[in-house]
């Protein structure tokens, strides 16, 4: 394009104007102002104390948060990304066309805390722990790995997992926010080491833990990232109670909690600190469902169990629980908002996700009746002695029954004596609840599986049917195929045989102080914790 | 004396032998154990294998009579043994707590002594009048407000008018005096004046029935001082049962807190109990247990020295 003498002065200005407002432009303002800045502390609060300090050991968030600085994995989710997967300690990595080897090659100059480099066989000895534990050795999540046949280290950086059969989830299990990356050395001499001792390649080093008050970590210098972390130390303290966890955050004594606080405590925080505050929120890879023991009569009946689920206006329970609980997210056996969930239009054909509920509540009383269920018929919920969300839920949950004639008495445990009598069938239903690490039905459908194969299935039943689709997509290497073995599992699960079903799917909030930058909320409170994203913009 | 003393001493141990055998054994009459409530507590799915692996790690596999032996020859040797939650030595998750607890027991000791002494004699020797009166709705609303409430109406003055906190952490006051007094005062300020309305209600009617005795009026009819009646002769008498009851509440105060503990966030013996109880962490319960027994059985024993002290009528055999 020629430019003329006469309009190059107008354009020149107007080049001129335009770069002025580009550089007083908000959007620019917020781009500088989101520059990473180095240094200081971030204190946080944690809702629990951790157990061991042993990431393949424990289950429990309270370990994770504060210890999970320390450590890098192999593959992690994209802190900003989620549910990308993205290379922690491994480069890169290949499949086989069969499915059942993968390769992964190991970033080199990684340094552990002690100065040593970290290598394929610290790799190979991390996962020989959690898929083949010593004898003494506990570790939570060796069923996950159960279809590894074995792991070699062709060289010191590359290591190799042979699988009996292809696993569609295997890869994802490997971004595990537990599975921390030890010293192949420790664990030759003390398989256990780590559950009282910290060491670990992270970006934070391990300074001071006093059980019970407080866990402070500081910036590793030789951490493989260069620039990372930018927090030159953090600090968490051990806030069991909800109350003065709250009180924390509002005073400014702690920044931010991570697992996050329900509708009433983000608004007194929000309150108490204006614009300083800033809320973030998530669909949560966590619900509560309903579990009934399908050994007592009248729960042995499917339509006994098809008419409970279908009294259930989950919509209505949406708009009114959301507001004062975690409760939010009408879903099926899969995370609203996640790649396997079922579409809205299909979902509402199941028994209970419909969106006419006086139509609905007919057809539940109408199975009742035909199933020998009078009218008045009593029953007892077994509920945890927490009032959110399962309180909430359960007061919920009874009014719902009520609408179809059913009496339903609420019983609420404390925790030891409502799992040991869900787990001995020493009920009639029960709130059940499963908060996962990510959105994988190699996860989410466990609980679902056949008594005999799932401790975590209350029903008690035995369904091969179900048994084999989960075999089934767990090895589908297509996804659509997979996808078309979900439907099948949600609906038989939820619909035909209504053993188990959900309630609702949790929403995550996280109401925390402005300042606290590069951190980004993922549906699960497991991951995205090694705070090295994580700066201070004062 | 020195008999009586020893005969004491003596007598604790099968006391806290019988105490170690029924917290030993309700503690597994309790459904559910801490593993099942590490993996189900959590939703995780784990199998049968991995199941039985942790019990056995935390010796749960073993017959009880086994488990009950070991735990007992261990307390013989003063090796309290581990944590089943956190794997750490009992001995060192009770002393990181018990500093704070002792010294917050103190502290509430120390302020329900002040509040209490000078009130409730005041409160006797003006019986019946505006101060008398003050005094007992003063106490009987220290009665019935619970300290943790007054705790949750501190911390809101604190964040709704002031921004602020107390210290969420615990530092000795051998490090930092300052942020170890930020810290305590207010709980031992919340509870103390719980604490303080028993002990004045005491101290008010101890004082009034001593008053009354046949000594006080001698001591009048000899044209003693007032002063000198009250301090010697009247306060010195009514303190025996004022002593015993804050001798009880203290050695309750060391692992009682568990309410206020939370409310403050404080890392005591009290909210470890409750954690240790929620958890099934049955060797931190057993160990707690002794322990806060033995507080109970080493200041009733201290309690009744003192009386002894205080009241030359009290000989021991």
């Amino acid at each position: 394009m020629e430019i003329s003498d006469r309009a190059s002065p107008k354009i020149i200005i107007a080049a001129i104007l335009g770069l002025m407002m580009l550089i007083c432009s908000p959007a620019t303002q917020a781009a500088e102002k989101e520059t990473p800045r180095s240094g200081g502390e971030l204190v946080f609060a944690v809702g629990g104390t951790p157990p061991s300090l042993d990431g393949h050991r424990e289950t429990t968030f309270a370990m994770l948060h504060p210890v999970a600085p320390h450590y890098s994995t192999l593959l992690r989710f994209d802190p900003q990304g989620y549910p990308k997967i993205v290379g922690d300690v491994a480069e890169s990595w290949t499949a086989s066309k069969d499915g059942r080897t993968y390769t992964f090659k190991i970033r080199r100059g990684i340094k552990f805390h002690d100065g040593s480099e970290l290598t394929a066989k610290d790799v190979k000895a991390t996962y020989d722990k959690i898929i083949f534990p010593p004898e003494g050795v506990a570790s939570a999540r060796q069923g996950s790995y159960a279809v590894v046949e074995s792991i070699e280290t062709p060289d010191i950086y590359t290591v190799v997992f042979h699988l009996k059969q292809p696993s569609a989830s295997f890869v994802a299990n490997l971004a595990s926010p537990w599975n921390f990356v030890y010293k192949a050395e420790i664990l030759a001499k003390d398989p256990r080491w780590y559950e009282k001792n910290v060491m670990g390649s992270g970006p934070f080093i391990f300074v001071e833990h006093v059980s019970g008050s407080h866990w402070i970590g500081k910036k590793n210098p030789d951490y493989y990232m260069k620039g990372r972390p930018y927090l030159d130390g953090y600090r968490a303290i051990f806030i069991r109670d909800t109350a003065p966890r709250v009180a924390a955050v509002r005073s400014g004594q702690a920044l931010i909690e991570f697992r996050g606080f329900n509708p009433a405590a983000q608004e007194d925080i929000v309150k108490t600190l204006g614009n300083k505050a800033v809320v973030q929120e998530s669909p949560w890879v966590c619900n509560l469902t309903v579990s009934m023991n399908t050994e007592k009569k009248p729960f042995s009946d499917p339509r006994v169990r098809r008419a409970l689920t279908l009294a259930i206006d989950r919509w209505g329970a949406s708009k009114a629980l959301s507001k004062i609980s975690l409760m939010k997210y009408v879903g099926g056996v899969f995370r609203p908002g996640s790649e396997f969930a079922t579409p809205e239009a299909e979902l509402t054909k199941l028994a209970g996700f419909g969106k006419n509920i006086e139509a609905a509540r007919k057809e539940a009383k109408r199975l009742l009746k035909e199933a020998g269920v009078s009218e008045g018929f009593s029953f007892t919920l077994k509920n945890r002695n927490v009032k959110e969300p399962y309180e909430v839920t359960g007061v919920y949950l009874i009014d719902q029954w009520r609408q179809v004639g059913l009496n339903v008495n609420h019983v609420q445990q404390e925790e030891g004596p409502y799992f040991n009598d869900l787990r001995q069938g020493n009920y009639d239903a029960g709130i059940d609840f499963a908060c996962d690490f990510m959105d994988e039905p190699d996860l989410q459908l466990q609980k679902f599986l056949s008594a005999d194969k799932s401790p975590l299935n209350y029903g008690r039943y035995k369904d091969s049917v179900l048994d084999d689709l989960y075999d089934k997509q767990s090895r589908a290497t297509n996804s659509k195929e997979r996808l078309k073995l979900l439907r099948q599992f949600e609906k038989r699960v939820l619909d035909e045989q209504a053993y188990q079903f959900h309630v609702l799917w949790w929403q995550r909030i996280v109401p925390h102080w402005a300042k606290v930058k590069g951190w980004k909320v993922t549906p699960s409170h497991y991951v995205n914790q090694d705070l090295r994203d994580v700066w201070l913009a004062e | 004396m020195r008999q009586y003393i020893l005969k004491r001493v003596l007598l604790m141990i099968p006391t806290l032998l019988g105490v170690a055998v029924l917290v030993f054994f309700l503690l597994r009459v309790l459904p559910g154990d801490i593993v099942e409530l590490k993996y189900a507590g959590t939703g995780t799915y784990a199998p049968k294998q991995a199941i039985e692996r942790e019990r056995a790690q935390l010796g749960l596999d073993k017959p009880l009579w086994q488990q009950f032996l070991s735990w007992i020859w261990g307390i013989v040797r003063f090796d309290f043994g581990q944590s089943m939650w956190t794997g750490r030595p009992i001995t060192h998750e009770i002393a990181i707590r018990l500093e704070l607890s002792v010294e917050l027991a103190l502290m509430a000791t120390l302020v329900a002594v002040l509040i209490s002494i000078p009130l409730g004699t005041l409160a006797a020797l003006r019986q019946d009048s505006w101060v008398d009166y003050f005094v007992r709705v003063f106490s009987i609303a220290g009665l019935a407000i619970p300290s943790f409430w007054l705790g949750i109406l501190m911390i809101l003055v604190f964040i709704i008018y002031f921004r602020w906190l107390p210290p969420l952490t615990f530092t000795s006051f051998w490090v930092n005096p300052k942020a170890n007094l930020m810290q305590l005062v207010w709980p031992a300020l919340a509870v103390g004046y719980r604490y303080s309305a028993v002990a004045t209600r005491m101290t008010r009617s101890a004082v009034l029935e001593v008053l009354r005795e046949d000594y006080i009026r001698t001591a009048r009819a000899k044209g003693l001082w007032e002063k000198v009646i009250l301090v010697r002769h009247a306060l010195k008498n009514a303190l025996l049962p004022v002593i015993t009851v804050i001798g009880l509440e203290f050695a309750f105060l060391v692992g009682g807190l568990v309410v206020t503990e939370q409310v403050f966030n404080l890392n005591g013996i009290g909210k470890l109990f409750v954690e240790a109880i929620s958890q099934r962490d049955y060797t931190m319960v057993q160990s707690l247990v002794l322990l806060t027994s033995f507080v109970f059985i080493f200041v009733n024993f201290v309690v009744d020295l003192i009386n002894a002290w205080l009241d030359p009528r009290i000989r021991y055999q």
